[in-house]
């Protein structure tokens, strides 16, 4: 049976993994090769790099840290942030990433979806989608709508979360990476109305985003939201939670997962 | 005398993306890698094993390796019954055609790469069992059912004198091949080089293998790496 994924996030700027509190306020945390190595080692299941430098030089230091991630945890890495093209989405992987995300360059240009998809197939292409809640506005078949944005969640698009959802699967995403940022780094749980609404209508898995606070959140997650996949930052690279213990709770909540694998001699 | 060293693995390179991961997943379990992306390399590599990976559709597949006049070099190669490990679309290419695109492919396994049925998430992404219908010794060490990590909507479906090839199935939704071996034919629809542990494994165990049918090589892996 396929395994549900647990899925530490590591936001990287200029070389360094950081996170922050939506999205501001970041706070270094460590070596990227360093803490993915340690993540692999406890059991995550794949790896996400969201590289948040500005500066074009940061850039050149992230392909670096992604081939020597990819040299030292055999686990999957995704990397997003700033790929803007399908030669950067293949400059990426050829440094040692499996999966590329895109976000911001998607929403100015959803084509570019369905050229990275022809190029390197869709399992590669993961649409990274930051929502935020809308107060006002309500849909035909809802009862909340949720808004798109973009550049760190610093700009709103005008577009439903959902319809682009739907979109950027027909496009040729692979995987739908789910951010809520009105929870992201807040520990207030996923935003699981956000997750259900979207994973009851794409065929893609979902990987839930924002909010994480304790192993109840990533079956609620599952189990509410219908994700595929868990991600999380802080509670893992605070050690507030280990991954081992995430999967275990979801174990015990029927949940299938991963747990250490057992060699016979 | 010929000095012993560590089996030569090729792996084919037709810009297909990620590389990295696999040569150093079978450079840590004991292998030498070189990466080939002409077919005239194929037999300057003086490799003992050939490594195909890749992800994604059989057709541009097909089209980049027509490119690189890599198709002749591999069928000739593993028609001359030398060592071959097919990774995801490694494996599938093996088969006669896919049905993804309709591209024909290499015919060494009767059978065609078809759509994966009744799964409830596509593409199928993540860590899944697989269950040996046999055992071999590409296995040698593994627990029963243990979890690979997958990626693909696709997968082989041998038929006729290709069915006794069926090394494992795993399932999302209805069964599917996840490893074949003939010979020193090995395929396998799962990532041993980001499956972990278990994966590297089962890539050391691949190394082993190729090693002792070249005696003149190194006869097993580190030992330190099958801890």
């Amino acid at each position: 049976m396929l395994r549900r994924r647990v899925i530490p996030c590591l936001d990287v700027k200029d070389g360094r993994v950081v996170k922050g509190t939506r999205f501001v306020e970041l706070i270094d945390e460590g070596d990227p090769p360093e803490l993915a190595a340690r993540y692999a080692a406890e059991g995550a299941d794949e790896l996400v790099f969201l590289d948040i430098s500005a500066a074009p030089e940061g850039r050149g230091t992230l392909l670096d840290i992604v081939e020597r991630t990819a040299r030292r945890a055999f686990i999957p890495l995704t990397v997003g942030g700033g790929v803007r093209s399908v030669a950067d989405m293949r400059a990426v992987l050829r440094a040692g990433a499996d999966k590329v995300g895109l976000n911001t360059a998607a929403v100015s240009d959803p084509e570019l979806i369905a050229a990275c998809a022809a190029r390197f197939g869709r399992q590669a292409v993961v649409v990274a989608i930051d929502a935020r809640r809308r107060a006002s506005g309500v849909a035909a078949d809802r009862e909340v709508v949720w808004e798109v944005v973009v550049k760190g969640g610093r700009e709103a698009t005008g577009l439903d979360a959902v319809a682009w959802a739907i979109r950027a699967a027909e496009l040729g995403a692979g995987e739908l990476l789910v951010t809520s940022i009105d929870r992201d780094g807040t520990g207030s749980g996923f935003d699981t109305d956000l997750l259900r609404a979207i994973s009851s209508r794409v065929e893609v898995p979902v990987i839930a985003s924002g909010g994480a606070a304790g192993p109840d959140d990533f079956v609620a997650a599952i189990r509410d939201g219908g994700a595929d996949a868990v991600l999380a930052a802080s509670i893992f690279h605070r050690r507030i939670h280990a991954i081992a213990a995430v999967k275990q709770a979801m174990a015990d909540a029927g949940l299938a997962v991963r747990l250490a694998s057992q060699a016979v001699a | 005398m010929t000095r012993a060293r560590a089996p030569r693995f090729a792996i084919v390179d037709y810009g297909a993306g990620n590389l990295v991961s696999i040569e150093q997943a079978l450079t840590s379990v004991g292998a030498e890698v070189v990466r080939v992306d002409r077919g005239t390399d194929v037999g300057r590599s003086d490799a003992d094993a050939l490594v195909v990976p890749g992800v994604g559709a059989a057709g541009p597949a097909m089209d980049r390796l027509t490119g690189h006049d890599l198709v002749s070099p591999i069928l000739d190669w593993i028609a001359t019954g030398r060592s071959y490990l097919g990774i995801c679309l490694g494996l599938q290419l093996l088969f006669e055609g896919s049905d993804e695109d309709g591209a024909e492919t290499f015919g060494v396994l009767a059978g065609r790469t078809r759509r994966l049925e009744d799964a409830p998430t596509l593409p199928h992404i993540g860590w899944n069992q697989v269950e040996r219908s046999r055992e071999h010794e590409v296995f040698t060490g593994i627990a029963a059912a243990a979890d690979f990590y997958f990626v693909h909507s696709y997968a082989g479906a041998p038929r006729g004198d290709s069915a006794p090839a069926v090394l494992a199935t795993t399932t999302h939704g209805a069964s599917f091949v996840s490893a074949v071996a003939r010979g020193n034919l090995v395929g396998v629809q799962f990532h041993p080089e980001r499956s972990g542990s278990d994966g590297l494994r089962f890539l050391s165990n691949v190394v082993g293998l190729v090693a002792a049918g070249s005696p003149q090589r190194l006869q097993t892996a580190p030992a330190s790496l099958l801890a």
